[in-house]
């Protein structure tokens, strides 16, 4: 196990502290969540910027990445779609990536040329709970991170919510 | 599962139902892109595809070609009427010249029922069935169900009635056998001599009366009156037609209930029904054309995520 419940929620807070530092009343923010475990933590920042930091009228919105992924028929497992639901324009925003874990940075590209199709956002910049050190395939960054991990190829990094899979832990799984 | 069990789309017949419920869930999410303000996506963008049009289409092509461009793949058109066809070429030499151009999908339009399984037999490439003859026209029939399942919920239980021209139609083919494996209930109606003879051993009941058949429907597909593959007459007169086959405003109000009214298009304002109908609330025609890209775009995405990547 890399963080228990408690390490999880102290790494949220701190998150949610970090977006108010540089955004303060995300006026022209708006919280992108990239399907599909990503959801899951733009859910929780937003109930608890929203709950616990009476921020109001935050933006939410979810980018399913399937049709702009750079694996379509390279892959050996058919590519499944997830909904997409994103009802405003992100023209001039501030746009912030949601995901739980940053490995190889190609979802995120994909995610950079899917969010085009809602305008020209103004700057996007990357949250994940768990960046995964030198293991990118690209030159993508995050701009918050919960926890920063080495883990070889071979190992898996799990990400687990209350809301999908009865606890919130973050593991790490050798194979 | 989330693979179509076949490599190519030539007829309803083919595929099975859980293949039909991937492609309108793959199409809800299209149907979210073509929503969107840039309206694209680049998932196709290595693969080129041919439309062969060897007979006259606007609405079909038109759909097919948008929902091509809107998955950035690339396009080339081909229509008989301008092209070697008319010279003598086989179909074969035609579609094998086009493919020596490396072309990985094609979409078929022929007047001859069974061109695309014939070439399907012959060719290296994915072939989407636009409609042969008067066999099968896939892709109509998938967006027609698609377009119930959005306005009624399901498809499943409900009961559709096809009026008209049944003998010369590829959609009302396609649209019996797509009804039937996603489970509803499927009755034609029309002239006797526009039925063919055969209609009851696949399990589809004649039903003479139209108001009958609307008064036991919860949708009806009005088809159009083919002239132009009406080799002998038919019926009598066109205005003894519609009077005893054309809906009008009057006879959908008497029924009691409120039906889902669909044309496959284009429409004879006037014979199969009438103008205060098609631009009614009850009839569903513009959102089955705007239903027909999701749906194209989803055939195409799956048909083309099982055609192996090439390295070279």
């Amino acid at each position: 196990m890399l963080l228990n419940a408690t390490e999880v929620h102290i790494a949220l807070h701190r998150l949610a502290c970090q977006l108010i530092e540089n955004h303060e009343t995300f006026e022209d923010t708006v919280l992108v969540g990239i399907q599909p475990r990503g959801i899951f933590l733009a859910e929780r920042l937003k109930s608890l910027l929203e709950k616990d930091y009476k921020i109001r009228n935050i933006q939410l919105g979810y980018l399913d990445i399937t049709f702009f992924r750079d694996d379509f028929r390279r892959s050996q497992k058919p590519l499944e779609a997830n909904t997409t639901h994103i009802n405003f324009i992100v023209e001039n925003k501030k746009v912030v990536f949601i995901d739980d874990v940053l490995y190889t940075g190609r979802s995120i590209r994909a995610a950079l040329t899917a969010i085009q199709s809602f305008g020209r956002p103004e700057e996007i910049e990357l949250l994940t709970l768990i960046d995964r050190r030198f293991s990118r395939h690209l030159p993508i960054q995050p701009d918050y991170r919960g926890r920063q991990v080495d883990a070889i190829n071979k190992e898996k990094v799990k990400v687990c919510w209350k809301e999908q899979d009865g606890e919130d832990a973050v593991y790490l799984i050798s194979s | 599962m989330s693979e179509l069990s076949v490599n190519h789309l030539l007829g309803i017949k083919y595929i099975s139902e859980a293949d039909i419920h991937l492609i309108f869930e793959t199409a809800d999410h299209f149907k979210e892109v073509i929503n969107r303000p840039i309206k694209k996506v680049p998932s196709l963008r290595d693969i080129t595809i041919a439309n062969l049009f060897f007979e006259n289409s606007t609405r079909t092509r038109l759909s097919f070609e948008l929902a091509e461009k809107r998955l950035s793949a690339d396009v080339i058109n081909f229509s008989a009427a301008s092209s070697s066809v008319k010279k003598g070429e086989t179909l074969i030499d035609t579609v094998n010249n086009i493919l020596s151009m490396k072309v990985d999908m094609v979409v078929m339009r022929h007047p001859n029922p069974g061109a695309g399984v014939f070439l399907s037999k012959h060719i290296n490439a994915s072939i989407v069935n636009a409609g042969d003859g008067a066999h099968e026209h896939p892709t109509q029939a998938l967006l027609d169900c698609y377009s119930i399942r959005e306005k009624l919920k399901d498809v499943a239980g409900k009961k559709v009635v096809i009026v008209g021209d049944i003998l010369h139609s590829r959609v009302a083919l396609s649209n019996i056998f797509a009804l039937q494996k996603l489970g509803a209930e499927v009755k034609v109606c029309g002239p006797k001599t526009l039925i063919p003879k055969y209609i009851e051993n696949i399990g589809v009941p004649y039903e003479k009366d139209l108001r009958t058949a609307l008064e036991w429907c919860d949708v009806a597909n009005m088809l159009r009156v083919q002239n132009e593959r009406m080799d002998i007459s038919y019926f009598p007169t066109t205005r003894e037609y519609t009077q005893q086959y054309g809906v009008n405003k009057a006879l959908l109000d008497s029924l009691g209930k409120e039906i889902v009214v669909m044309h496959p298009g284009p429409i004879n304002r006037g014979v199969e029904i009438t103008s205060d109908v098609a631009d009614s609330k009850q009839a569903i025609i513009l959102e089955q054309v705007q239903n027909g890209v999701a749906i194209r775009m989803a055939v195409l995405y799956l048909l083309a995520s099982k055609i192996q990547h090439n390295e070279n």
